[in-house]
């Protein structure tokens, strides 16, 4: 048992963990945040999506000990705090597009989005149906049209 | 639960009018009002047509709470914060009827939405049937009970008000949560929930107002769940914080149902970093660790000796020959002599019929009582094989219902329940269990295997004659129609598989919507081997989509083109008003370019019709688009799907339900199916199971909501699949030209490498951070 230092949603936190542990329980089974999913822990499903320093990964893929003291994690519960506001404008299009069924992918597929939208801007154009068909998360409800909408409309406002 | 006193109970049914119903004010310091669940028209539910076996054991328990007069009562709750709460006795799985439910009670009680809070009701047995979440029948049963009792909440609250305005009910308005009289002066529900309860229960006559009065009902509405959702504030079982129940896996067998004899190495494990207690239970080795992660590699690390399993050296192959051994014959019935017959024959694989919240349950089982936490469509069937397991009596066991991660039909069984509760026994402490994904298309509920036979006659521009037969792996209907009684009888040692129950429910889901002459559709069930359950919509999608099939052939043998023969054929008016719609939305028979097509199909079922339309791209650029890690194949580019649900309660949750039909549809056509080998499923992924991804999600979606002068809501939450299903297979057969016969289409691809069977569960990876984006 080793002791990990990092940032998670805007605070320091430091965990005994071991080395090998990955984020993802870190996360939901030690600190008890639990917007990032487990759907698969194999990095198919991308329930877990989180951002590490402002870009998506997964934390089911992740060891704990490869995250420095530096790192910064953001999950679903700090997405909004990242703005400033109440909701991001991807969560706020969400709600206006009533995306979410069941919603448990949901957080994860908002995180995605989120990056998503700025890879796409970081190539230097907005976000396009075949960035949209990259996408690799699964929604077992099969809310994808509103998720389409939902990303275009959120980026409008990101 | 307030008891009735001597009060004799009162007539529950509807009396002279259709809309005049009684309910109850329940005894009280606050206003809580009631209606029987029983007010519902029952003609949407099956009823088992098997006999009642008297001597079944849980008979005492029946009789005892049937007597109770409030037995089956739901009931509406007035706050003084001038909110209303209600437990639903269903389970809100993402079908939104947690929000159409409270858009019900925001209707009838005037109140804004936001100011209802639905809950879900823990497993109350005195409901018997009553608290099952299935066939789509949430709205249907639950309609007319929840109108009157928020009806009779919003009565006590103007008789409340009369008083304390002076004034008199007539003149009262009520409108937001406020009541007010024509001097002006007004008061709040919540000042009045107190002072409009009643310290008696009594019976009260309500009459509620037409459909055209509704000014909730049937508008647009977002779920109420949707901010919690968005922000990952969301409770799913897995989420919840129970004191001391710790993250439990189990080490499955490598065999479909396979069991374990002993565990070769069990101090070793014991010894792995987090884990506190490893048993054996009847489906595997658990193992309880501080960590989820950890209980992954401990079950990894696991040696465990295995009995077989139930379906050893089986595959896809063994299995159909099988179903075709068990096929039942054709009774051509008279015809001409000139007539000509058809033929046509299809095959369903195996699907999985997981959610992406995998099985799961949290329990704490003492030595006298029990606790259980878990998504669970059945929860008295739940608590009853709980008690039976634990040799508890079923009023110590309580069960709670969690609002759920997607369900399709999985989450009938409390799989994961039952099993949480065992090891929480035999390790002495709560568990927060749960599955693997690879354990849920190798050991978890699938929709059966099946073949259907279709034989038409034809002449003179006639269907004389249309006779199905469906053959399948059987369906496990153990859950029954959610209580122990029904539960039992098809647990009952017949031989026949559950047959009565199985053809009950056949017969009364599938129905043939043409004018065909003669029409018989029969099924057949055998082999009890396999973990099957009612998958979304139950037999409908493989019937439909073979149906529609023969109906697009049919058209083409007999020269017609195959919208204008539905509409020649097609019984109901409201069939044909749907075909009509996505024919003309969808531009029906506008010029594709070759290997595009369209395909269209309607569906019958629920009180209710689908048709839809969509457009197939079989291009070979489409077809091997290249998308990173994706198997891609054709792609629907277009989906039109009109419905018609009779009264329709929440349009904007309607289309969302016919949005997942239609992904779910996609996926059964095209690409998601299991395939056994050697006695167990090879799938063990969701890049092995090829459920719809945003790579094969329609370009353009469009739902209309077909206008309905119903009175009554239909179902919803399935009536999307079984449509879309025959419309993508026709749309293949006519972009490829070749009518295909086995589903889902690319089911020869098994286009991934199969993870290991031992250990059951693939090695977490650690590059995660070489892929962000």
């Amino acid at each position: 048992m080793s002791q990990h230092t990092f940032k998670v949603n805007g605070h320091p936190v430091t965990v005994d963990a071991e080395d090998e542990v990955r984020v993802l329980w870190v996360l939901r089974d030690i600190l008890g945040i639990t917007g990032p999913k487990y759907g698969c822990g194999i990095n198919v499903c991308k329930a877990c999506t989180s951002h590490i320093n402002g870009k998506a990964f997964n934390p089911c893929a992740v060891q704990v000990k490869d995250i420095a003291p530096t790192d910064e994690i953001t999950t679903i519960e700090g997405l909004a705090d990242t703005v400033g506001g109440d909701l991001h404008p991807m969560q706020q299009a969400w709600l206006d597009h009533d995306v979410a069924q069941c919603g448990y992918c949901q957080p994860g597929q908002i995180m995605a989005a989120v990056a998503k939208v700025k890879q796409a801007r970081k190539a230097g154009h907005e976000i396009t149906d075949a960035d949209l068909d990259e996408i690799r998360n699964i929604c077992r409800c099969g809310t994808y049209n509103r998720i389409r909408e939902a990303i275009k409309a959120g980026a409008a406002g990101m | 639960m307030v008891e009735l006193g001597h009060e004799p109970a009162p007539a529950l049914r509807p009396t002279a009018s259709r809309r005049a119903f009684i309910g109850f004010i329940i005894g009280g310091a606050t206003l809580a009002v009631a209606a029987d669940l029983g007010l519902a028209e029952r003609a949407g539910a099956v009823v088992p047509s098997g006999p009642q076996i008297p001597e079944l054991y849980d008979l005492g328990d029946f009789q005892t709470d049937s007597a109770r007069p409030t037995a089956n009562l739901i009931k509406i709750v007035l706050h003084e914060d001038g909110t209303a709460s209600f437990d639903l006795p269903r389970m809100e799985v993402g079908q939104g009827i947690t929000t159409s439910s409270a858009m019900i009670i925001a209707e009838e009680l005037d109140l804004p939405l936001d100011k209802v809070h639905v809950g879900l009701a823990p497993a109350r047995p005195e409901l018997l049937f009553n608290q099952l979440t299935g066939g789509s029948n949430t709205t249907v049963s639950t309609y007319t009970p929840i109108r009157v009792a928020a009806a009779i909440a919003r009565k006590a609250l103007l008789d409340a008000a009369a008083i304390e305005l002076g004034s008199v009910v007539a003149l009262l308005k009520s409108k937001e949560g406020v009541i007010t009289a024509p001097s002006g002066k007004s008061v709040t529900y919540g000042q009045l929930a107190t002072k409009a309860a009643s310290p008696t229960t009594k019976a009260v006559r309500i009459k509620l107002g037409p459909p055209s009065k509704f000014s909730v009902i049937g508008t647009p509405r977002n779920r109420i769940d949707a901010r919690a959702a968005v922000t990952g504030t969301k409770t799913f079982a897995m989420d919840m914080q129970v004191p001391g129940a710790l993250p439990t896996m189990v080490c499955r067998p490598p065999s479909l149902n396979g069991s374990p004899v002993a565990i070769r190495n069990r101090t070793l494990v014991l010894a792995m970093p987090g884990v506190t207690d490893i048993v054996m239970v009847d489906t595997g080795v658990a193992v309880q660790a501080q960590t989820f992660g950890q209980c992954i590699d401990a079950v990894r690390m696991l040696d465990v000796q295995w009995k077989a399993g139930s379906v050893e050296g089986e595959s896809d192959a063994t299995i159909l020959a099988k179903l075709h051994k068990a096929e039942l014959p054709m009774i051509v019935p008279k015809v001409p002599r000139l007539a000509k017959q058809v033929d046509t024959s299809f095959t369903f694989m195996f699907r999985s019929s997981a959610a992406l919240e995998p099985n799961c349950a949290i329990a704490d089982v003492r030595s006298d009582h029990a606790t259980v936490w878990a998504g669970l469509k059945a929860p008295i069937v739940a608590q009853g094989m709980i008690a039976k397991a634990l040799g508890l009596p079923q009023s110590a066991v309580t069960v709670n219902v969690i609002t759920g991660g997607g369900s399709f039909g999985h989450k009938l069984f409390g799989d994961a329940a039952l099993e949480s509760a065992k090891i929480s026994r035999a390790m002495g402490k709560p568990v927060k269990l749960m599955w693997h994904r690879a354990d849920e298309p190798r050991q978890g509920r699938t929709h059966p295997m099946a073949t259907s036979r279709i034989r038409a006659t034809y002449l003179g521009g006639q269907v004389l004659s249309f006779e199905q037969r469906h053959t399948s792996i059987s369906t496990d209907f153990a859950h029954g129609l959610g209580e122990m009684i029904t539960h039992n009888i098809d647990k009952l040692p017949t031989g026949l598989g559950g047959l009565g129950f199985s053809e009950t429910i056949f017969t009364l889901t599938q129905e043939l919507p043409y004018n065909f002459g003669v029409v018989t559709q029969l099924l057949n069930e055998t082999d009890q081997r396999f973990n099957t359950g009612s998958m979304r919509q139950i037999y409908s999608p493989d019937v439909a989509c073979a149906n529609e099939l023969m109906i697009d052939h049919l058209a083409q043998l007999m020269g017609k083109d195959p919208v204008a023969f539905r509409l020649e054929f097609l019984k109901s008016s409201r069939a044909k008003a749907a075909l009509r719609k996505v024919a003309s939305v969808g531009q029906w028979g506008r010029k594709m370019p070759a290997g595009m097509a369209q395909g269209v199909a309607i569906h019958s079922e629920y009180k209710g019709v689908t048709a839809v339309l969509v457009e197939l791209d079989c291009r070979p650029a489409t077809v091997n688009r290249n998308i990173p890690n994706a198997v891609t194949g054709p792609r629907v580019t277009k989906a039109v799907i009109a419905v018609d649900a009779g009264l329709v309660i929440n349009p904007r949750g309607l289309e969302a339900q016919m949005m997942g039909g239609v992904s779910d549809g996609i996926a059964l056509a095209l690409t998601s199916s299991l395939h056994l080998e050697d006695g167990h499923f090879l799938e063990a992924s969701w890049d092995n199971y090829f459920y719809t991804r945003q790579w094969n999600a329609p370009l353009e979606f469009q739902c209309i909501v077909m206008p309905s002068d119903s009175e009554q809501p239909g179902g919803a939450g399935e009536a999307g699949v079984a449509a879309t299903v025959a419309a993508v297979a026709g749309a293949y057969g006519r972009a490829t030209g070749t009518m295909p016969t086995r589903f889902p289409i690319n089911h020869d691809t098994v286009s991934f490498t199969v993870k290991s069977f031992i250990p059951p569960v693939p090695e977490p990876p650690t590059d995660g951070l070489s892929q962000t984006y």
